[in-house]
């Protein structure tokens, strides 16, 4: 079976000592990052992207896969133990969670998310090992003109599945997609949009931006509001499980790694939209008696396994076909970019062991999660305890020293501040920044796509009809367009993410 | 004509006043044809759709309610801002030790409960933790102090 060499070549790669290093620190600083209340992964992974310049390409995207999944479970944590979501997946979690805990039954709420975790995981890797290859086979089978729509279709899904007002997210888009055109325009060189200023002649870091709209403005807005942080943290107890729990919560488990799974995959998926997807499923599908809101097991049980699968299985859109689902996938593009790795199809046939490799390490992080979570718990709760005020201090330190050294010029510091403020204003505007990010890493990508297919049609746009593929993709994207539009599902929408 | 959603409003406003913005400087780059398309070509169409989104956002809130603007507390915002801003001017002039102190003094005086000593305990801890990680760790060339 291809597969079994294709995944022991990964094993081969991710169990050297220099791999398995990396992905334990990543594992390590995200879930240490991720407990901190306020920092959400998009947030966290742009922050630790400076320490990972200096790796080679393989050991920095085995680190931040492993940093992306322990600030997932870094969320968890804090969501069961204090109420407070560290991310937006993972307010589902906090629902029954946080009631679990102050029954007395954090440990068992905290050991099922990390063995639910840990199967999804599993799962998801072999999910990953077993699509990805038919679907980079298909990709590169695609010319510029299904690249375009496959974009276009790509960043409609994302605002569609976002949430938030549906215009805004969309202008979001197209913002994200004109903030990525600045710079040296590749095909006549012509400097755009940079008023002669030489740092941003080639193009805008994408670094600096995601630290100013995520790092920076989370810090300003959390400042705002008066602190009022002295929860009181559940006593955490026994960890593992009861076997009534077992039983309870195996079904769940593996309904949520099979939602998970398949929304992850979806553009605009990813683990948020799968834990709440997996939390309305556990309530219409669990056997009574149900208990949920008022802490079901179950509750956490579902979501979390499925946000871990969701996590996992949105790396199978960014290594076939170099699109990412979401902004913490567009961090991970901005990352290979920088590589000098440039993603999509060829990815797997020509660097195997950097897509094997990442692969193999998702299961052994997520093996690194379970071992070093459940006893280190402990201290996680302590970390819990630092006042915002020593916190932030620390952030705005990593942020600046982390844009300087890109290139070290103090010019990306400034322009940090600026997309800090940005991102401050767009969310008092009730504008959603994670939709700017994707279209910020797409737009070059676009433009480029663009003028090759109509440079092959000879100028003639009905190309993006007249080849199925590329129109069934634009259809689906219109589709997709239109039903936001029906007030019915308008509502639905609406219901599904004010469920927490 | 009243303004039911302030925010919309304003989001409106801002997003019309970027894609025209776009839209202007665009002008100076060639436009070409839609078969080879210069420089100007997809910049333009993009900022002609930004405003075109503003606008329906900028008409609709005088058509749906929404909720009212929320407050903007300036102070921390200003406060944070002029600490990056100053870690920016110092970390090449005076070097890293200079800027982070700084950055950390100056970026904590924006939280309400804001305290001298525990703040200079931070600082120096960071300073020193950022010496060891980022210069001595990962070797990064920073000038550490004046005259390093």
């Amino acid at each position: 079976m291809e597969l079994f060499s294709n995944l022991a070549l990964g094993i081969g790669v991710a169990f050297t000592l220099d791999n398995l290093l990396y992905c334990f620190v990543g594992v390590l600083l995200g879930t240490l990052i991720g407990v901190l209340p306020g920092l959400g992964p998009t947030a966290t992974i742009a922050m630790l992207l400076p320490i990972t310049f200096t790796l080679p390409p393989v050991a920095a995207l085995i680190m931040l896969a492993g940093i992306y999944y322990g600030s997932q479970y870094g969320g968890s944590t804090t969501a069961i133990l204090v109420n407070l979501p560290g991310e937006a997946a993972s307010v589902v979690t906090a629902i029954d969670g946080y009631k679990l805990a102050r029954q007395g039954r954090a440990g068992p709420a905290l050991g099922i998310a990390a063995i639910g975790s840990f199967f999804a995981g599993c799962v998801a890797t072999v999910v990953i090992g077993v699509f990805a290859p038919p679907l980079a086979d298909l990709a590169l089978k695609f010319g510029p003109a299904e690249y375009f729509s496959l974009m276009v279709l790509g960043l409609m899904a994302a605002v569609v599945l976002a949430h938030g007002p549906f215009v805004k997210a969309l202008a979001m888009v197209v913002l994200g997609l004109l903030l990525g055109l600045v710079g040296t325009d590749v095909n006549s060189g012509v400097p755009r949009f940079n008023f002669d200023i030489p740092e941003i002649a080639e193009h805008i870091d994408f670094v600096v931006v995601a630290m100013g709209l995520f790092g920076i403005a989370e810090i300003v807005a959390n400042l705002e509001r008066s602190e009022k942080r002295d929860v009181a943290i559940a006593k955490v107890g026994r960890i593992l499980p009861t076997k009534e729990d077992f039983v309870l919560c195996w079904p769940s488990v593996l309904r949520g790694t099979a939602l998970g799974s398949v929304l992850g995959i979806l553009p605009g998926g990813g683990s948020l939209l799968a834990s709440f997807a997996a939390y309305t499923l556990e309530k219409k599908m669990a056997t009574p008696p149900h208990k949920f809101g008022e802490g079901d097991i179950r509750g956490v049980a579902g979501p979390e396994s499925a946000n871990n699968a969701g996590a996992q299985t949105s790396f199978i859109p960014l290594l076939t076909l170099g699109i990412p689902s979401n902004s913490v996938m567009a961090l991970m593009i901005g990352a290979m970019i920088l590589k000098g790795i440039v993603p999509g199809p060829m990815v797997m046939t020509e660097r195997p062991d950097l897509f094997w490799g990442m692969i193999a390490s998702m299961w052994v992080g997520n093996l690194m999660l379970v071992v070093l979570n459940l006893p280190l718990i402990g201290i996680w709760i302590r970390l819990l305890t630092v006042p915002y005020r020593l916190l932030y201090p620390a952030i705005l330190m990593f942020c600046c020293i982390g844009v300087y050294s890109i290139n070290n010029t103090e010019f990306n510091v400034y322009l940090m501040a600026l997309f800090g403020v940005l991102g401050y204003v767009c969310v008092k505007l009730e504008c959603e920044p994670a939709p700017l990010i994707l279209g910020f890493i797409l737009g070059p990508m676009m433009e480029e796509y663009l003028r090759r297919a109509m440079l092959l049609s000879r100028g003639d746009p009905m190309v993006f009809i007249e080849k199925p593929i590329s129109a069934a993709m634009l259809g689906i994207a219109v589709l997709l367009m239109l039903s936001i539009a029906l007030p019915a599902i308008r509502s639905k929408r609406k219901e599904a993410f004010q469920e927490a | 004509m009243k303004i039911k959603a302030p925010k919309d409003f304003w989001a409106g406003l801002m997003f019309i006043a970027i894609g025209v913005g776009f839209v202007v400087v665009a002008q100076n780059y060639n436009m070409g044809t839609a078969l080879r398309m210069g420089p100007g070509y997809f910049p333009t169409v993009l900022g002609g759709l930004l405003a075109f989104l503003g606008l329906i956002i900028f008409g609709q809130s005088f058509a749906v309610k929404g909720e009212p603007l929320p407050t903007f507390k300036l102070r921390p915002v200003i406060i944070v801002l002029i600490g990056i801003c100053l870690f920016g001017a110092l970390i090449r002039t005076l070097g890293l030790i200079p800027a982070v102190l700084t950055l950390v003094l100056v970026s904590a005086v924006g939280h309400q409960a804001f305290r001298w000593q525990s703040t200079i305990v931070l600082a120096i801890g960071l300073a020193a933790f950022a010496v060891l990680v980022f210069y001595y760790g990962l070797g990064l060339p920073y000038k550490l102090y004046p005259g390093h």
